[in-house]
């Protein structure tokens, strides 16, 4: 990746420019110090984030694997942008729902913290967002994890933003459990250094195949695998989840439920299959069958507590925690398709949790309540908000014409394909415990009277409403032509497993 | 018009439909009117299908491609051109009705009625066309849940309670039993295409396909077989109209459908033949039609009777479906069309009863037959075909599932819908004739003078209802004069050797 000529060319700076705007934005919004111009300045950067990430998805599609050299180092000594497939979509994901959230944002944000608090929610927010991108972005296992340092510390300070007190012990806790995730990593890597030299992931997976069997590189593997574990929240190192969710600033819930998750099982991959895929460990050291018990366990036992939540919120942060479960099936099966299965599931949960807090947090402006008994009579005051949360909610059972479908579909595909029919049992009856946590509330939105003294009660404003549907329509858009999802998500697979170059 | 793109209006009028009955919601006749054009128009461009399929063609349409070799695609064939004929056709009589229903019974929430009502009839079209499992599966699903609101229309506990059972055996038979099917057979086949012959010979060991099948019938709940049957009765609590066209044509009828579609174009009944999978499924078929006509004598409410009637004569299409032989399957497909006559005028006239006289129950209707002398006598006719006597076109489709059975060798089976015939005449029939015969009951002292006066008048339902019903009642009649297109139709799907 040389600089034709000496022209300065911005397009070919962009693996740069996707991470460094919105970080150098972050501090600006603190400068400004007031709440409108702030989310002005969060709304265009965030949507010139996702005309970047949209042209490098391009750029990657049609000619490889992209690598750039941050500053001009070149990649043993400086550190290696290194955008590929899988690489791209993440980058896709996570700036496309935050373009999404922040006309969201105005109104929720408004609502739910403090007026002198507001800039420094965008602020955060933009910080949050550049850590993500950069994670998806990087090569070097090192500055991932700074990244990561970014993007989590930033999210604990959004998710204390919110009025609801409970939220700080929340932001607590995942503070302390997302710390000991980190610390996890970063030893991870510090053991891998001191056995190759080297932090960049293209050549420790080079070095790792011949050293992989001593102690210390399968010590830094068990580490790496459950630091990222804590950090996507698999069954049963979720505990940080329910409450940081539940509490955070209906926005902050969006966002983090969207992205935060899904580029932990991204960092995943890439420890799993780039770094450590020469060495094969998924099935010498039997991680896999690891991942697929622990992945099935948080199926069931995720979705049955989900059915007993009262709070709407913890109710979807449960759920999130059965789908990872989905997520990291596919990925244990070690298949083409169930690897695409895991990813393609990335974005489709990305967009339908996103819809579905979407409407929570609509509901929450104008109830003022997360609960259940809250919902009673939207169906006809809400009429919007409520169709889109059937629409998400019908996604997560994985109805046809949805993205859950399409998710559903190849995720047992694959469990056939690999000859393992009881799994594809346990998968479809997985599914029909969302059918219960979901319909719980539809019922109440739809049969229950609105209390007699909510007359006042009426559909949340257009700000919200139409990112809600941008997603809601996506989990149809999607469900019905998932070529193009499918497309990338399969060869990005291929890729990871080293079928496709 | 080609029957191409008349196969895409079929299924998307039916939505505008829907919109428009949103739209002129405020105003109930326009509303109404905006409801009977979709419905003509719908039929027009159905029948306009027919004449191409019946010389032998198959016209067929890709909407576009879902997945990778997964496309929603359209294809029609006779036994989904009957399917669709009938749904247009008696969704325009059925709206007849429920304005006579709808307005005489003072339901609310009229608009989203039929609204979703036609939401339903397109995804039935969408189920009668689809060219492949994968477009069938997903029309089977929007069907349910777009039923859903119906079944729960008067938003009562008892409406929410019996909405969980609807739903829940729905979605939970499709999704766990006939959704790892397709799966597992496009994993077998790579193909979901309904074929002649169908798919799957040679990709599988008996064994796999023998459980493919069971996974298949079970999981297509809409067909009733027992022990998936319970949804049906809890469907009841629909408005009537709602009970006549979905829950004794569409919905049910998209069921038993798919297992025909099933057997013939993605087995192929010559290769289930060949390995005798089907054998005990003949038998469940059996045991529901018998044991499913017990219980609905036991039944004193009139409707919980029918949905058990016709639970019952649901696993007659399974039963001809599971025969395997072209008798078998030409009697199920004429069957799904005589049994919708019959049913719906039955669904009809207790909806026509509830209208008038405010009785749901079987015993408070001696002596009705003399207010309502027009309702039960098509009540008798609508029995007497789903017996299987002539003039009426019951006949036709028990004939030819006898000669299936005799066929595959199953005198057993024979026995069984003969005793059906008695069970059907056992529990129905009553009905008009206490009607026509039995004294009133005693109403209470109190009212002594008042009821004399009310049975003495005639006192029948609205003019729209009756006209519904003498719709349908002609049906039965025609169908039994005039078999022979819908013969023909069937010999196209199974080629009588």
């Amino acid at each position: 990746m040389s600089m034709a000529g000496t022209s300065f060319s911005l397009a070919e700076h962009l693996p740069a420019l996707q991470v460094v705007i919105p970080l150098m934005a972050a501090p600006v919004a603190v400068l400004i110090r007031r709440n409108t111009p702030a989310w002005s300045l969060a709304a265009v950067i965030t949507w010139i984030c996702l005309a970047i990430a949209i042209t490098l998805l391009n750029r990657v599609l049609d000619t490889g694997t992209i690598s750039y050299a941050l500053g001009g180092w070149a990649a043993p000594w400086g550190i290696e942008y290194r955008i590929d497939r899988i690489g791209a979509f993440m980058l896709v994901i996570v700036s496309a729902i935050g373009a999404v959230v922040v006309p969201y944002a105005r109104a929720s944000v408004a609502r739910e913290i403090s007026p002198d608090r507001q800039y420094l929610f965008y602020a955060m927010y933009l910080l949050c967002l550049a850590g993500l991108l950069g994670i998806a972005i990087t090569g070097d296992a090192f500055n991932l994890f700074v990244f990561l340092e970014i993007s989590s510390l930033s999210s604990y300070v959004l998710i204390s933003l919110a009025r609801d007190r409970r939220s700080l012990t929340a932001a607590y806790r995942y503070l302390i459990m997302g710390t000991i995730g980190a610390t996890f990593y970063i030893i991870g890597v510090g053991l891998m250094y001191m056995m190759t030299g080297t932090l960049n992931m293209a050549d420790l997976a080079q070095r790792i195949p011949a050293i992989a069997e001593t102690r210390t590189v399968l010590v830094a593997l068990g580490f790496l695998v459950v630091g990222i574990s804590l950090k996507l929240a698999l069954f049963p190192l979720h505990a940080w989840l329910p409450n940081a969710y539940a509490f955070a600033p209906s926005a902050v819930t969006v966002f983090l439920a969207s992205t935060a998750t899904k580029i932990a099982i991204y960092v995943l991959l890439r420890v799993l299959f780039t770094i450590f895929g020469k060495a094969d460990v998924i099935h010498v050291e039997d991680i896999g069958a690891v991942l697929m018990v622990l992945a099935v366990v948080a199926m069931f036992v995720a979705s049955t507590v989900a059915i007993f939540q009262d709070n709407v919120k913890r109710l979807l942060a449960f759920s999130s925690v059965a789908q990872v479960g989905y997520i990291i099936l596919g990925i244990s099966l070690v298949s083409q398709t169930g690897v695409a299965a895991g990813i393609i599931h990335v974005f489709n949960h990305a967009l339908m949790k996103g819809a579905l807090f979407m409407a929570v947090g609509c509901v929450f402006l104008r109830t003022g309540s997360m609960s259940v008994s809250a919902f009673a009579g939207l169906g006809r005051r809400m009429p919007v908000t409520m169709a889109a949360f059937v629409v998400g909610g019908l996604s997560l059972i994985g109805v046809p014409a949805t993205v859950g479908f399409v998710s559903k579909w190849y995720l047992i595909q694959a469990a056939l394909e690999a000859g393992l029919w009881p799994l594809a049992v346990l998968i479809l009856l997985s599914s029909l415990l969302a059918v219960i946590y979901v319909w719980k509330v539809v019922e109440v939105a739809y049969f229950q009277e609105p209390p007699s003294f909510r007359h006042d009660l009426r559909e949340a404003p257009l700000s919200m409403t139409v990112p809600m549907w941008l997603l809601a329509g996506g989990c149809i858009y999607f469900g019905l032509d998932a070529e193009t999802t499918f497309g990338i998500a399969h060869d990005a697979a291929g890729s990871l497993l080293g079928v496709l170059p | 018009m080609s029957p191409e793109i008349a196969i895409l209006l079929a299924v998307a009028l039916p939505l505008v439909g829907a919109i428009g009955v949103v739209m002129a919601g405020p105003w109930p006749n326009l509303r109404e009117t905006v409801t009977l054009a979709v419905g003509a128009a719908t039929l027009a461009v159905v029948a306009q299908i027919a004449p191409a399929v019946m010389a032998g063609g198959r016209p067929a349409v890709t909407v576009f491609e879902m997945l990778p070799g997964l496309t929603i695609a359209f294809k029609v064939e006779p036994l989904g051109m009957i399917f669709a004929l009938i749904a247009s056709f008696l969704w325009i009589v059925t709206t007849i009705y429920a304005i006579g229903y709808m307005r005489g019974h003072h339901e609310e929430n009229q608009t989203r009625f039929y609204a979703f009502f036609a939401v339903a009839i397109s995804s039935a079209l969408g189920i009668a066309f689809a060219g492949n499992m994968v477009t069938l599966f997903l029309f089977y699903e929007v069907l349910t849940i777009s039923t859903f609101p119906l079944v729960t229309h008067h938003g009562s506990d008892e409406a929410r309670k019996s909405g969980r059972i609807y739903l829940g055996i729905l979605l939970g038979t499709s999704v766990c039993f006939q959704l790892l099917a397709i799966i597992w057979t496009w994993t077998l086949t790579g193909t979901l295409d309904f074929t002649d012959g169908g798919i799957l010979e040679g990709k599988a060991s008996a064994g796999v396909i023998g459980v493919l099948l069971a996974l298949y019938v079970f999981g297509i709940g809409k067909a009733a077989v027992m022990p998936f049957h319970r949804w049906l009765p809890a469907a009841m609590v629909a408005p009537t109209p709602v009970s006549a066209l979905l829950h004794a044509v569409a919905v049910v009828k998209a069921g038993v459908f798919t297992v025909l579609k099933v057997t013939v174009y993605i087995f192929g009944i010559d290769f289930l033949r060949d390995l005798g999978s089907s054998e005990w499924l003949q038998y469940m078929a059996a045991g529901t039609i018998v044991i499913a006509s017990l219980v609905a004598m036991t039944k004193d409410n009139l409707k919980a009777r029918l949905a058990y009637s016709t639970i019952s004569q649901l696993s007659y299409i399974v039963l001809g479906a599971m025969l395997v032989n072209s008798w078998g399957v030409i009697g199920g497909g004429m069957h799904i069309a005589m049994h919708a006559f019959a049913k719906i005028t039955l669904f009809f006239c207790a909806g026509a009863i509830l209208v008038a006289s405010h009785k749901t129950e079987i015993s408070q209707m001696g002596g009705l037959g003399r207010a309502m002398p027009l309702t039960m006598g098509a009540f008798l006719i609508g029995s007497l075909s789903l017996v299987g006597l002539p003039p009426l076109g019951g006949l036709w489709s028990k004939w030819y599932l006898a000669l299936g059975a005799l066929e595959a060798h199953q005198l057993v089976l024979v026995g069984v819908l003969m005793l059906s015939s008695l069970l059907n005449v056992a529990y129905l029939v009553p009905i008009p004739i206490r009607g026509f015969f039995a004294e009133p009951p005693p109403a209470g002292d109190a009212h002594d003078e008042h009821h004399a006066h009310a049975t003495d008048g005639i006192q029948e339902a609205p003019l729209a209802c009756l006209i519904a019903i003498a719709i349908t009642v002609a049906g039965c009649v025609i169908l039994f004069f005039y078999p022979e297109s819908l013969f023909d139709l069937m010999r196209q799907v199974a080629p009588i050797p």
